[in-house]
């Protein structure tokens, strides 16, 4: 019989006063014994709803009743058959809007935990795994670019497959927005290095320092006897708004911010790389990296920072868990405000936000009421920095290299529903096809891709 | 790992490094530029390339100790491993087509990237005066090399210790006002307010200037958005659309100011390279 509590079995995390002066990670995570008493709330429904909601198909029925069970590797190794990166997606998917927004528990009370659930099982398994073992090759190369989130999923299940892989990472360390974008406190690096080593013990073969677009063009790559390329080149140039002062010393692009921060370490004293340290940080966007941006500021001592977005608390796309500790940690959140312009000093560094106040009218396309300016409401708001997390336009180092390689007026590549690009041999998922979105979707599309990846070179050597 | 096969002091402060890189040899433009990471804890810094050896997979860098990085990058030797090079990045120079006089101006260390732009154009058969200017005698670089890839070099000093006394500017016009021939292109690399200076001397005569532009970068993909560059009131990004730009459309101003964020926490490295104390 299910345990019928209401609610989620708690989760330890650090006080919201220490973990805004520090960089450790908040959520601690479950202890074997509530991971077993969160894994009997689940019902193990047969229709199993969750697992619809997921984009790399986790067996999460299957894998909760062996928790419930307290057989964890067993609960680990269902998980891994289908996501190669546990540990990271149970720290950072949109469990609301996808597994746990289908939870059938979720419609009197809270839904089963899956995320934590699935995290602990990583947690655990952590150091205890057995070395992988390698695959028998089958002979045929395969070329990744990018060492993302959608790269490495489809690296790790092509390598499953007993393809030779290697993975071409532009940065000095492979990860992606895992490394450079997600902050510490959210997802520690030492995870995901840990399994990055564990896909490169599987055979995986990752090279640092290359663009490609630059270094080698996509058709050299074939040329090199690579049969198949997927590209995973991520998220592109940032995103600003197109107002007057976005030049001023102390304005951001998000991605440059958590750069610095997270793969540059900027935040400790021994690394070269230098950040301004302020006191009044604007932050502008609703999303999850405008969460992580705002709550790096405070933890890089600043004493009041912002969050500005144009819509209302209802619309804000950030993953409800981000924002919910931001608010705790004392982020002030500025909604239905929209900044206008950014204004300098002498020395040509930022000084304030011009900000407009709005108001919600009818839904847009999207179906999210769009704001409406309130004329004569203009003001002021004293920062320092500025950050602009509004999103990203798809990297043009790739397209503008590759002839055949086609994209939607976005700048995004198109793919067909296998996420094949209109190059034959190629193709593609995540940022560089979608525009920003999340690393979970991300790593859907590199499982779809590297499925039909190994089918193409099937055919092809009939 | 990078290996650096040669240095070489080319005066106090300017340091020449030759770098067994061979995938970017392949591939290196003149123009273009990468980004090293000497190791774990060091900033990725860009350097404007200043030659290559296809056949021997060599990419020689040229830089001047003026900060930190470049500091501890001086540091390193012959044999040593650099952790990170990454390229060749940003987009190779364009020169205007069928052009037949071009001047090539730089400035100090930035020489060291003028002298690919003139051997590149010289190898075209373009005639090149090469104007390169120093504080003073004891600071000139690459005058030999220069020398054989221009059809006239003129070194200039502000103390008239060496070559022509003045500005490299004072020159241009000169040599503008002084023949017939007209250049159908300037290209001015160096430091910002030599290039602002000579794109306010060729733009009367409405003679094309391309600038190489340095501000600051950390991934050099088209990621980060920190080199962005105000050119004909638009935002560009150096590293994927650029570092050369229309310099008559340049806002050279902006991009000082932008280049000065870190000015401050730039002479705490400093001090601590030194040993001295964070006030020190």
């Amino acid at each position: 019989m299910a345990d019928m509590s209401l609610n989620k079995t708690p989760v330890a995390e650090q006080e919201p006063e220490v973990r805004a002066k520090n960089f450790d990670e908040v959520t601690l995570g479950y202890s074997a014994e509530k991971a077993v008493r969160e894994a009997r709330r689940c019902l193990n429904c047969k229709s199993r709803p969750c697992m619809n909601g997921c984009p790399v198909s986790v067996r999460i029925p299957e894998f909760i009743a062996k928790v419930a069970e307290g057989r964890f590797e067993e609960a680990y190794d269902i998980i891994k058959s289908t996501n190669s990166l546990p540990a990271v997606c149970g720290r950072v998917c949109p469990q609301e809007n996808q597994c746990e927004g289908r939870c059938v528990r979720g419609k009197k009370g809270e839904p089963v935990s899956i995320g934590r659930l699935e995290r602990f099982c990583a947690d655990y398994m952590r150091g205890r795994e057995l070395e992988p073992k390698k695959p028998v090759p089958n002979g045929h190369k395969v070329a990744i670019v990018g060492a993302g989130p959608s790269g490495l999923t489809a690296a790790g299940d092509l390598s499953k497959l007993g393809y030779e892989v290697t993975v071409f990472e532009a940065f000095h360390t492979a990860g992606g927005v895992l490394m450079y974008g997600i902050p510490e406190f959210r997802l520690p690096k030492s995870i995901v290095q840990y399994e990055i080593d564990s896909l490169k013990k599987q055979g995986v073969n990752i090279m640092t320092n290359m663009v490609i677009g630059k270094v080698l063009s996509i058709d050299e790559l074939f040329e090199m006897g690579y049969e198949a390329v997927f590209v995973g080149s991520g998220a592109g140039l940032p995103r600003f708004m197109g107002i007057e002062g976005e030049g001023l010393v102390g304005v951001y692009s998000a991605n440059e911010y958590l750069t610095r921060i997270n793969l540059m370490k900027a935040y400790k004293k021994d690394y070269a790389t230098p950040i301004i340290k302020s006191q009044n940080v604007a932050v502008v966007g609703g999303g999850n990296v405008a969460m992580d941006a705002a709550r790096s500021a405070l933890r890089l001592g600043a004493k009041k920072v912002y969050i500005v977005y144009r819509r209302s608390m209802e619309e804000l796309p950030a993953r409800k868990e981000e924002v919910h500790h931001a608010m705790e940690e004392g982020v002030e959140f500025l909604t239905l405000n929209n900044p206008v312009k950014l204004l300098g000093d002498e020395q040509g560094r930022v000084k304030s936000v011009v900000c407009r106040k709005m108001e919600l009218g009818e839904p847009d396309e999207s179906g999210r009421r769009s704001p409406v300016a309130v004329e004569g409401s203009d003001y002021e708001l004293k920062a320092d920095t500025v950050i602009m997390a509004i999103g990203t336009s798809p990297n043009p180092l790739i397209r503008s290299t590759t002839p055949g390689l086609e994209v939607n007026k976005r700048g995004g590549l198109i793919v067909d529903d296998s996420e094949a690009t209109t190059k034959e041999g190629v193709y593609a998922g995540g940022d560089a096809v979608t525009g920003a979105a999340t690393v979970i979707l991300a790593m859907g599309a590199g499982k779809k891709a590297a499925a039909a990846i190994d089918e193409y070179i099937r055919n092809k050597n009939l | 790992m990078f290996r650096i096969v040669r240095k070489k002091q080319l005066n106090e402060s300017v340091i020449l490094f030759d770098i067994d890189a061979p995938f970017i040899a392949r591939k290196a433009e003149a123009g273009q530029f990468v980004i090293i990471r000497a190791d774990e804890k060091s900033e990725r810094v860009p350097f404007t390339i200043a030659d290559y050896d296809r056949e021997k997979g060599i990419l020689t860098i040229i830089f001047q100790k003026i900060g930190g990085s470049t500091m501890d990058l001086a540091r390193y030797g012959e044999g040593d491993m650099l952790s990170d090079v990454v390229g060749p990045l940003g987009v190779a120079t364009e020169y205007v087509e069928n052009a037949k006089k071009v001047a090539v101006v730089g400035g100090g260390v930035g020489c060291a990237i003028a002298y690919p732009q003139a051997k590149k154009l010289y190898g075209m058969g373009v005639e090149v005066d090469l104007i390169a200017g120093f504080r003073n005698k004891d600071i000139i670089i690459l005058e030999e090399e220069m020398k054989a890839v221009s059809t006239r070099l003129h070194i200039c000093t502000d103390d008239g210790s060496y070559g022509y006394h003045g500005f490299v500017t004072d020159k241009l016009k000169e040599l503008i006002d002084g023949s017939e021939q007209r250049f159908d292109e300037v290209i001015a690399i160096g430091p910002v307010p030599m290039m602002k200076f000579v794109c306010q001397v060729t733009k009367p005569y409405g003679i094309k200037t391309i600038v190489s532009l340095n501000p600051i970068m950390i991934d050099g993909t088209g990621m980060c958005g920190g080199c962005r560059v105000t050119v004909d009131g638009k935002i560009r990004y150096a590293c994927v659309e650029g570092p050369d730009f229309d310099g008559h459309k340049v806002d050279f101003n902006e991009l000082v100011k932008r280049n000065s964020t870190y000015y401050e926490a730039e002479k705490q490295h400093v001090c601590r390279l030194m040993g001295g104390g964070a006030n020190g």
